[in-house]
């Protein structure tokens, strides 16, 4: 299947794509976490990853931003080094358990987003706070700008960190299971808002739920120390194997309620 | 009070508590929200060894701990950068050699003997003038730093991934950091001693923490409840008489209860008066 890919990856334009990864391999200290992973992904795609929980989704996310050296092959993004594309890519963070206690206020969390090693000791511009603005409303967080980041819910605390994301006008974003503790409807709500931003932007969201993956996403991925890329929103029974190492049967829970097809690979 | 300041130490000591104050708010909170506290704490420590060797090797001992304490702090910087399940325990290490290597090497030197009492206490009544100066040149540094720095410390010390994932130069600004706590700890242990060093970054940044809603005010409250401290523990010691440093950590001690007092009273008041 990655053959598959490969072969009808070149592209039809000299954009580059929005991914390359050749080869990677990654360990913490002895524990092997990535395999020999290598992928393309166009520009303008909706990448969902899947996987087990200690499979490696969060750590090839990590070495895609940069915040991870690889220990072999290459990665780039938009066809540069990860920490060149700094400012072109968007990041919502998987681990929200960020000091409770720190005295930031919302809309000072959606204004980190506006940052970037060009503007370091210059002030905040019109421009920025009408962005600002823009991306809290999008959340619907704009009436608690003034709050606390501390004294909010999970959930409002997620919907935040997606608009300081969205306030960097990516080209790529990064979610790293961005509906792990927001309400169910704003979990709808959320992936409205990818679906149209993902007509100008690529998208790549690591997620536990499957159904989700189906109904919004172009193309999955599973990882499990390896990694299967398959265009198409199918989840192949490849990937549930790999991902959850038994049997599984292929039903969505979530909006819409639908069963996936059975799809078997040759 | 007031016949007290017509002395000059009184002058002085006054001058330096505060200068003392307003760095401890600023570099405080950023030590407290960083959560670097234990490598301060090792900074401070450590810094003894350079003391120990510029007095054997017959240099200022400003000097020595200065540039003993720039190296230790960036040393303990990459420690943990590098890895972070060990570096407490190599800044651990550091600042147990790093005390031990003062006491040495104060002790092989001839005809000298260092009063270690005042290396943990500090000297406040007997600032000079010139060291009023080098403080105001390094509180200036500070300001500057926290100024032109403000939204990046701020975004760093909140999320430093994402910080690094949208450009910000994160390593570059922590070294920074590091390096102004350990020229300002050096300083600062020779006005109030290495023990008040500790409570000065930590107690009023902890409290100022817990009634403000940015960095900026917390820097703010922090400086002015040091500055409290300072001024209430130099009263008290000069008229009951007592260790000038030592009184004013107890001071910054009772601060620190009364306001775990005021916050329980608070939350109690609160739950009574919803149920």
């Amino acid at each position: 299947m990655e053959q598959a890919l490969s072969q009808n990856a070149e592209p039809l334009t000299s954009e580059p794509y929005a991914l390359e990864v050749e080869g990677l391999c990654f360990s913490y200290e002895k524990t092997e976490v990535l395999k020999d992973v290598s992928f393309r992904l166009k520009q303008g795609e909706f990448l969902g990853i899947i996987g087990p929980n200690g499979g490696g989704k969060t750590t090839l996310v990590k070495l895609m931003l940069g915040l991870l050296r690889p220990d072999r092959g290459t990665i780039k993004v938009l066809g540069m080094e990860p920490n060149a594309a700094s400012r072109r890519v968007g990041y919502v963070p998987q681990s929200m358990d960020l000091s409770r206690s720190f005295p930031i206020s919302v809309i000072e969390v959606a204004f980190m987003g506006r940052l970037s090693r060009a503007r370091i000791g210059k002030r905040y511009t019109r421009e920025d706070e009408e962005k600002v603005r823009q991306v809290l409303e999008k959340v619907g967080m704009w009436q608690h700008r003034d709050k606390l980041i501390g004294k909010l819910s999970g959930g409002q605390k997620q919907r935040v960190f997606i608009a300081r994301a969205l306030a960097t006008d990516p080209e790529i974003l990064f979610l790293d299971e961005p509906t792990a503790s927001v309400d169910p409807e704003f979990q709808v709500n959320l992936y409205d808002i990818l679906e149209e931003l993902n007509k100008r932007v690529t998208i790549v969201v690591i997620t536990h739920d499957i159904g989700v993956v189906s109904s919004y996403m172009k193309s999955i991925a599973c990882v499990n120390k390896h990694f299967i890329f398959h265009e198409g929103s199918h989840i192949t029974q490849e990937m549930i194997d790999m991902a959850y190492q038994c049997p599984v049967d292929l039903i969505a829970h979530g909006l819409p309620h639908r069963v996936l097809p059975t799809h078997e690979e040759t | 009070m007031w016949d007290a300041l017509q002395l000059e130490f009184m002058r002085n000591a006054l001058a330096a508590g505060l200068l003392v104050s307003l760095i401890c708010g600023v570099l405080g909170t950023l030590v407290v929200v960083n959560r670097i506290v234990f490598i301060s704490g090792g900074i401070a420590h450590a810094a003894y060894g350079g003391i120990g060797l510029a007095l054997y090797f017959g240099v200022s001992p400003a000097l020595g701990a200065t540039l003993f304490s720039v190296v230790i702090s960036m040393v303990m910087g990459v420690a943990s950068v590098k890895s972070k399940e060990r570096a407490d325990t190599v800044i651990g290490v550091m600042w147990a050699l790093g005390m031990a290597l003062g006491i040495i090497f104060t002790e092989l030197t001839p005809g000298y003997n260092v009063d270690l009492m005042s290396y943990l206490f500090g000297s406040i009544l007997s600032v000079p003038g010139s060291d009023i100066w080098y403080m105001l040149c390094l509180n200036l540094l500070v300001f500057l730093f926290a100024f032109f720095f403000y939204k990046e410390l701020v975004a760093m010390s909140y999320d430093e991934e994402f910080s690094f994932v949208v450009g910000i130069p994160v390593r570059a600004l922590y070294f920074a950091l590091l390096g102004l706590i350990s020229l300002s700890v050096v300083m600062i242990i020779r006005v109030v001693g290495l023990i008040l060093v500790i409570a000065l970054l930590t107690i009023p940044p902890f409290i100022a923490g817990k009634y403000t809603g940015s960095l900026g005010k917390m820097m703010v409250l922090a400086s002015l409840l040091g500055m409290a401290f300072t001024l209430a523990g130099l009263w008290v010691s000069y008229q009951l008489n007592l260790a000038s440093g030592a009184t004013i950590i107890l001071v910054a001690g009772v601060g620190f209860f009364l306001s775990l007092g005021i916050d329980a009273v608070a939350a109690r008041w609160k739950r009574a008066v919803r149920g």
